[in-house]
Order: C-alpha cells, then structure tokens, then sequence
C-alpha cells in the first residue's frame, strides 16, 4: 500500500462525487442527516458544509499518518482522526453559529459516525498521496453538500412556501414533505430522480437498483 | 420515612402527619423549586394516617416532585418507581421516538440489512446487545471521568473510541469463545461502528444528564426500536421484491418511500402516554 498510484485528473475527482459516485443519492451513504437535517435549506447548507471540511481534513491527514500506522488497526485510527476534526468543527459552529446548531447540533457530532468519510479515506486516502487526497474529498463533500441543499430546498419549498426562510410562494403546497416521514419521500424521490435521468442518458443501471449500497 | 405518591393527574396521597391547612403545604417540581404548584384542599383519606392532596395543575406521574409543611421537618420526595421509570424510558425510545422512523439514525445500516428477515434479526440482536454495552461504559466514563474533570470536549472522541474498543472486542471473544455464533453474528458486529445510533445514545445521555436507570432505558430502547424497526422492514422489503415497482424506483428509491410509510405510521405512537 506504500506505493501511489497516479491519481485520475482533478476535473474527474471534483466530478464524481458531485454525479456518479454521489454519497447520498448514489451510493446512499450518510443518509441519516439527509433525511433528518433537510427540512429547510439553511440546516442543509450547514450540515454539508460542516461534513465538507471534516471530509476534506480528515482524507488529508489520513493520507498523511498512512505510512506510519499499521494496516491492522486503520479504522480506529481513522475513526479517531475525524472524531478530532469533528470536535474542532462542533465548537467552531457552536461558537459562531448557535441558532442553526441548536437544530442540527446532534448530527454535527454524528459525522464521526457517518460512513463516507471513512470510506473515503479507506478507498482513497490509503492509495493517494495529499493533494489528490484534498481534490476527492473536495469532491465528495461537495456532493454531499449539494445533495442536502437539494433536498433541504425542494423540502421548503414545497413544505413551508419558502427558501432560506424567505417566503417565496403564498401558501403551503404539500405540507406533508417537512413533516418527519417526508424525509423518506423526498430522498427516495430523487433518488428515482437521478436515476431516471441515468436511464435517459443511457447508462445502465447498477445490479439490483439505483443507488447500490456501499 | 413516610411515602408520598401521586395518584390520578390532580392528587397526591401522602403517609404522615400533614396539617389540614392547604396553605401551610408547599409543592414544587424538583426541576424548578422556586414555582410552587397550588395546593387546592387536604383531606384524610382512606387509609390511616395519610392525607390525599388535590392540586389545580395537572401532575405527571413521571416527573419528580418535593413536598414540605410547615411543621414538619422532613420533606417528602415525590418520585416515579425506578423500575416503571426505565419502562417508560424504553417504551419512548422504542416507539415514540424511534430511532430510526422519528430521528433518522442508523439508516445506512438499517437500508443495508433490511433485506432480509434472517440478516435484520441477526443485526437486531447484535446491535441491542452492544448498545447496552457500550450505553453504560459510556455513561459510566462520562459520569466519573469526564464530567468532574471538565473535560466534556472529549465526549465524541471517548465515546466513539469506546464503541470502536467494544467491537474489537466482542469480535475477538466471540471468536474465542463461541465460534459458530462468531460465524452468525461476526460480519454485523463490524457494521455497527457505522451506525449512527450506536453513538447518538451516549451523546443524548451525557446531554439530557440522565442517570443511570435513565441511561440503562434509552440504551435498551434504542436497540429495541432499531430491532423493530429492521424487522418490519425486512419484512415489507421481501413483499416489495416480488412486486414489479417501476424501474427508475427499483432497489432503494422503493424502500426509502416504504421507510416513509412506517415513519407516517410511527406517528401514531406520539399519543403513547406511559403511566
């Protein structure tokens, strides 16, 4: 495992976590603060930011420490380098950001536990050297951002007649879409989404369904 | 010592002498001791040497209350059993406030191993079972370790880093000691790192301060409810695989709005009072 590989062009690393490898929607990974966060795109916007920048760190440093730690005990070790940049940002956004946290503060300690951070650094950070490293997990972080600002719009918009808390329709369209089930429906809709927009440019589906499970 | 407890939503039965004037006795909520709750009348009651008190606000058999008179030194500690106390704690995290279909927790995992009634028992059992574990070695170190040493800031990497020790550990005795429940239970033991839930119990606790019989509830509960909760998944997801569901819906975008459906039902539960 010590020796690099060449890693893929930037361009391909930026854009696979934004479409064909998407942590939410294509490889359903993290899912919980996707449905759970998502009721209005501010929760949204912050979640993913706090996840892009634990992302981003967390592959980087894991790319660092990959030589001197042995492969035998590499998931705790990882596990304890996010759950030290998961603190460090838990008492950025509690700090600078209290009225968001109050509503999402629980699943911004929950990163440590979300499953494509360390898949990330398993599948990629072991492999790559630093700068790679800093382009997938930029990346994947922000696919994962787009993918709750998506669903936390689509969810305000068509829950509370809104986005970023300014009214933009006159009346509620489908207020069932913020309750708590809603969650389900929005990301099991656009799921079906993405995958009918993969059928229409011809790709073929992976086996067993959209959205294979990691 | 003598006994006070609630009875029905507006009355109080206390053993012990208590003057008859309503306005000498003073009730309050232990969580805010300086709002006293009126006292409406004192009557004897049936049995000898207890009075039953009637309150103008509604009481709630749950919560804990103090009683002092004046004239009487001892004050009366008005508190739930501890055992229908855990109950409830269990039955809320269960069904009230599931983990999975009102928090959203654990759901990689939960539409991982919801394929099958076989693999959801499996993960079931095996997650309720290191939850607990890990629920009161956590509560345990947050309450003697870091909470007098201010080191609160620790709680994610302690808990997280006990949960990853806890796995490695029942993976290796299990190996040991049981090998063919090793072979049954082994694969989901490693998955159970990247359940979310497994790490939110502690959290919630060590932000709630439960104590421990609290602590022990919410534990159990949330393995119970995730255990629930994959059962009837797997269930309806093995009628779903024999349905013909559209294309662009086949695999997860169909058990996401099935998972939806469960959620809409568990709503139903938030009436659950526990007595």
């Amino acid at each position: 495992m010590s020796e690099h590989r060449t890693p893929p062009p930037v361009s391909t690393m930026l854009m696979r976590g934004l479409f064909e490898e998407n942590p939410i929607f294509r490889l359903a990974l993290s899912l919980c603060p996707a449905v759970a966060v998502t009721t209005a795109v501010k929760n949204g916007l912050m979640l993913g930011v706090a996840v892009l920048v634990v992302q981003v760190l967390s592959s980087m440093s894991g790319s660092l420490v990959k030589h001197i730690i042995n492969p035998k005990i590499r998931i705790p070790v990882f596990t304890l380098l996010i759950a030290i940049w998961v603190s460090a940002m838990d008492m950025i956004l509690a700090a600078y950001f209290a009225d968001v946290y109050q509503q999402v503060g629980l699943y911004v300690k929950l990163i440590v536990a979300f499953a494509i951070i360390i898949s990330r650094m398993e599948l990629f950070s072991m492999k790559h050297s630093v700068v790679p490293c800093f382009w997938d997990g930029l990346g994947m972080g922000l696919g994962f951002l787009v993918g709750l600002v998506l669903a936390g719009a689509f969810r305000e918009l068509l829950g509370s007649g809104s986005i970023f808390g300014i009214a933009v329709l006159p009346f509620k369209p489908l207020l069932l879409v913020v309750l708590p089930a809603g969650g389900f429906f929005t990301i099991g809709l656009i799921m079906a989404l993405f995958n009918w927009v993969d059928i229409k440019r011809g790709h073929k589906l992976p086996a067993g369904g959209g959205g294979a499970h990691g | 010592m003598a006994d006070a407890k609630v009875v029905s939503p507006h009355e109080i039965l206390v053993e012990g002498a208590l003057p008859a004037d309503a306005t000498a006795i003073r009730l309050v909520r232990s969580s805010d001791a300086d709002i006293p709750l009126a006292v409406v009348s004192v009557k004897p009651a049936a049995q000898p040497n207890s009075f039953t008190l009637t309150t103008a606000e509604t009481l709630n058999k749950q919560d804990h209350y103090q009683l002092t008179a004046k004239g009487v030194d001892q004050p009366w500690e008005i508190a739930p059993s501890p055992l229908a106390m855990v109950i409830s704690v269990i039955i809320g995290s269960a069904l009230i406030n599931n983990f999975v279909f009102t928090r959203y927790l654990g759901l990689c995992v939960f539409f991982g191993v919801s394929k099958n009634k076989d693999t959801a028992i499996g993960m079931g059992v095996t997650f309720t079972i290191v939850g607990l574990l890990s629920g009161m070695i956590s509560w345990t170190l947050n309450t003697f370790a870091l909470e007098p040493l201010r080191l609160e800031f620790m709680q994610i990497i302690a808990f997280i880093g006990i949960v990853a020790c806890l796995v490695q550990a029942t993976d290796l005795i299990l190996k040991k000691v049981n090998p063919v429940l090793h072979k049954k239970f082994g694969i989901y033991l490693v998955l159970i790192t990247t359940n979310c839930i497994i790490l939110a119990v502690p959290l919630l606790n060590a932000t709630s301060g439960a104590t421990f019989l609290q602590a022990l509830g919410l534990s159990l509960g949330a393995g119970l409810g995730f255990a629930l909760a994959l059962f009837l998944m797997s269930c309806a997801i093995e009628k779903v695989n024999m349905a013909p569901v559209p294309l662009v819906f086949k695999g997860l975008p169909v058990a996401f709005i099935i998972a939806g459906l469960f959620a809409l039902s568990f709503l139903g539960f938030s009436g659950l009072k526990v007595a």
